[in-house]
C-alpha cells in the first residue's frame, strides 16, 4: 500500500496526542468524580493510535493483523464484561500478563530480525573495520541492549502474571515451596542473564549469535517468571501484580525505544513509574517490604510462641444485634473480603440504609488492603451502590472509633486484630490496623471459628465488648435487615 | 530518530510524570487506577502491529500474530474492566460537591 508522503507525519502527530491523552486520562482518574471521563479519554487516544498504525508505510500481513486484533479484542471484551467484581485483581493480572507477553514477543522478533540480517552480512568488520556491522542490521548497540532487557522483563511479567492469575482464581491453591528454592531461582536467573549476555556480546561485536543462546535466554526468562511467583502467598499477590504491572510498563517503554515509537516510550515509562510507586504504597499498607514479599516466607512456621489470648467468644443473635445498632448514634461497618465472597454487600448496604433512615450515623471503614488489592473493597461497595462519601479511609476513621457505639465487622479478620499492636511475636505485629477494638461495642459476623489469612488467632473476637454473630455473611445480613424491619412493626 | 541522551530525557520526564500523577490518587481509586495503567501499557499493541507488519517468514509472522493477539487482549480487557469499575463510583450528595481528595 502506498500513501501520500505526509501520512507518516500525521501518524506521528496522532501518537503524540495519544501520549497526551494517556497522561491526561490518568490524571482525571485521580478523583472519583472525573475518573470515568479519564478512562474514556485514554480510550480515545488508544483507539486513534491503533487506527493510525495501519497507515504507517510498509506494513504487511494486514489480514493476520486484523484477525489477531479482532480475536484478542472480542475474547477479552467478553471475559472483561462477565467477570464478577470480586475477580477484578486476577483480571488485572491476566491482562497485564498479556501485555508483558506482547512486549517480550516484539523484542524477540526484533532480535531475530537483527540476527538474521547479521547472518546475511557475515563479516563486515573485516571489510570496513570502522563501521559497526550491527548498523547494517538496523539496531544501535543501545537499542540492542534495551531489546534484550525488554524481552527479559516482559517475559518475567508474562509468566509471573499468569501464575498470579491462576493463584487468585483458585486454580493453584497452595504456595509451592521447596528447600533452597531461593538459590534455585537465583541460578535460573543468572543462567538466563548469561545466555542473553553471550548473544548480546556477539551482537554488539557485530557477529551473528547462535540461535540457541537467544532461545535459552527467552525460555529461562519465562521459567524464572513462574519460579519467582510460585512461592508467594495469596495475601501478597496484589503487591506482586502491581510490580508486574510496572514491569510490563518498562518492557513496553524499552521495546518502544527499539521500534522508535514515542507513544510506547512515554506510556510505558509513565506506567512503569506509576506502578513502582503503587507497589511501594501497597507494600507499606501491608507492613511488608518488597524484598520480604518476594523472598520472605510469611506464616511459614517457627518463630516465638504467640501470646495466649484470654477471654471467651460470646455469641449474640441477629435480632439483638439489630436492636443494638438501631438505637446507636454512630455505627461503623468494617467490611472485609469475606463479605464479598459471601456476596453480602448488597444486604449490608440495605441494612445501612435502614439505619440511616432511623437517623443513625453510618460510616464504612476500609482498611487499605481490605479485599484483595488496595481499593478493591471500594469497588465492591460501589458495586452494591454505597456512595463513596460514606466510605472512610483507615487514617480518617481510626480516631473516631472511641466515639463509635457499634462497630460491625463482616468478613474482616487480620486487619482488625489488635494483636498487631500488642504482641511483638505475632507475624502481623506492626501492621497498621483499624482500631475496631476501641469502639464501645463490637459485633463480628463470622461463619465459624476459623483463623484469618495469616493464620493467627484474633484477640478482638475474645474482647469483653465483642459479640459474635455466627452465620453465613449474606444470611446474617439478611437477618439483621429483618430484625430492623420488625422493630417498626 | 531518538537517540542517546534525548531518549534518556524522555524516559526521565515520563517517569516523573507517572510518579506525580499517581501520588495524588486517593486509596479508594487504587484498584481502578492499577487497572487503568494496565490499559495504558496496552499501547504495546501499536508496537506489536509494527513488528508484525514487518515480519517475514512463517516463524516471525507467527510470533508477530501472538504479540498482536496478546496486546489486543491487554487493550480491550484493560479498558472494559477499568470502565466497569469507574462507572460504579457514585456520591450520595447530588449537588453539594463532596471533596473526594481530602487526603493527598
Amino acid at each position: 500500500m502506498t500513501f501520500p508522503a505526509w501520512v507518516p507525519t500525521v501518524v506521528e502527530a496522532i501518537y503524540f496526542s495519544a501520549a497526551v491523552l494517556f497522561i491526561w486520562g490518568l490524571k482525571r482518574m485521580s478523583s472519583p468524580r472525573t475518573a470515568r471521563q479519564g478512562i474514556v479519554w485514554a480510550g480515545v487516544g488508544m483507539a486513534t493510535a491503533i487506527l493510525a498504525t495501519f497507515f504507517l508505510p510498509g506494513m504487511h500481513n494486514l489480514g493476520w493483523m486484523v484477525g489477531a486484533i479482532a480475536v484478542g479484542v472480542v475474547l477479552s471484551w467478553i471475559i472483561g464484561r462477565r467477570v464478577p467484581m470480586t475477580a477484578m485483581p486476577q483480571m488485572v493480572a491476566l491482562f497485564n500478563g498479556m501485555g508483558g507477553g506482547a512486549a517480550a514477543a516484539i523484542g524477540a522478533l526484533e532480535l531475530i530480525r537483527f540476527n538474521a540480517a547479521l547472518l546475511l552480512v557475515p563479516d563486515t568488520a573485516s571489510i570496513q573495520p570502522e563501521a559497526w556491522a550491527g548498523a547494517a542490521a538496523g539496531l544501535s548497540p543501545v537499542e540492542l541492549v534495551l531489546a534484550f532487557v525488554g524481552v527479559l522483563i516482559g517475559a518475567i511479567s508474562f509468566t509471573g502474571s499468569l501464575v498470579a492469575f491462576a493463584k487468585l482464581q483458585g486454580w493453584m491453591d497452595r504456595r509451592f515451596v521447596f528447600p533452597l528454592q531461593r538459590w534455585v531461582n537465583l541460578a535460573i536467573f543468572v543462567v538466563a542473564i548469561v545466555c542473553g549476555a553471550i548473544a548480546l556480546a556477539a551482537g554488539i561485536d557485530g557477529h551473528a549469535f547462535a540461535w540457541g543462546w537467544l532461545t535459552a535466554f527467552i525460555v529461562l526468562a519465562l521459567v524464572f517468571g513462574v519460579a519467582m511467583t510460585l512461592p508467594i502467598g495469596g495475601a501478597d499477590m496484589p503487591v506482586v501484580i502491581s510490580m508486574y504491572n510496572a514491569f510490563t510498563g518498562l518492557a513496553v517503554a524499552f521495546e518502544g525505544f527499539v521500534l522508535q515509537n514515542e507513544a510506547m516510550i512515554i506510556a510505558g515509562m509513565v506506567v512503569g513509574a506509576a506502578g513502582t510507586l503503587l507497589t511501594q504504597l501497597m507494600a507499606k499498607a501491608m507492613n511488608r517490604s518488597l524484598g520480604n514479599v518476594l523472598f520472605g516466607n510469611f506464616g511459614g512456621g517457627g518463630g516465638a510462641a504467640q501470646q495466649e489470648i484470654a477471654g471467651s467468644l460470646k455469641p449474640i443473635d441477629a435480632n439483638d444485634a439489630a436492636v443494638m445498632m438501631a438505637y446507636a448514634e454512630r455505627v461503623a461497618i468494617v467490611p472485609g473480603y469475606g463479605m464479598a465472597v459471601a456476596q453480602a454487600q448488597h444486604k449490608i448496604w440495605e441494612f445501612a440504609k435502614l439505619l440511616i433512615d432511623r437517623g443513625v450515623k453510618v460510616k464504612f471503614a476500609i482498611h487499605p488492603v481490605a479485599g484483595r488489592m488496595p481499593g478493591h473493597m471500594n469497588v465492591l461497595l460501589a458495586e452494591a451502590g454505597v456512595p463513596y462519601d460514606l466510605i472512610e479511609d483507615m487514617d480518617d476513621i481510626n480516631p473516631e472509633f472511641p466515639n463509635t457505639d457499634v462497630a460491625l465487622v463482616i468478613g474482616a479478620n487480620d486487619v482488625v486484630n489488635p494483636v498487631a499492636r500488642t504482641d511483638k511475636n505475632s507475624p502481623i505485629y506492626g501492621m497498621p490496623i483499624l482500631d475496631v477494638s476501641k469502639a464501645k461495642n463490637v459485633i463480628v459476623i463470622k461463619r465459624g471459628r476459623g483463623k484469618g489469612f495469616a493464620g493467627i488467632e484474633n484477640a478482638l473476637f475474645y474482647a469483653d465488648n465483642t459479640r459474635m454473630l455466627y452465620g453465613d455473611g449474606q444470611a446474617a445480613a439478611g437477618e439483621l435487615v429483618t430484625g430492623l424491619k420488625s422493630l417498626d412493626g | 530518530m531518538i537517540t542517546g541522551f534525548l531518549a534518556l530525557y524522555i524516559f526521565m520526564l515520563a517517569a516523573f510524570t507517572g510518579y506525580e500523577i499517581i501520588s495524588r490518587v486517593p486509596v479508594i481509586l487504587h484498584t481502578p487506577l492499577m487497572s487503568g495503567s494496565n490499559f495504558v501499557h496496552g499501547i504495546v499493541l501499536v508496537g506489536a502491529m509494527v513488528a508484525l507488519g514487518h515480519a517475514q517468514g512463517a516463524v516471525n509472522i507467527g510470533i508477530g500474530v501472538v504479540a498482536v493477539l496478546l496486546a489486543a487482549g491487554n487493550v480491550a480487557g484493560g479498558y472494559v474492566v477499568t470502565e466497569r469499575m469507574l462507572e460504579m463510583f457514585k456520591t450520595s450528595k447530588v449537588s453539594a460537591a463532596p471533596s473526594p481528595e481530602k487526603k493527598r
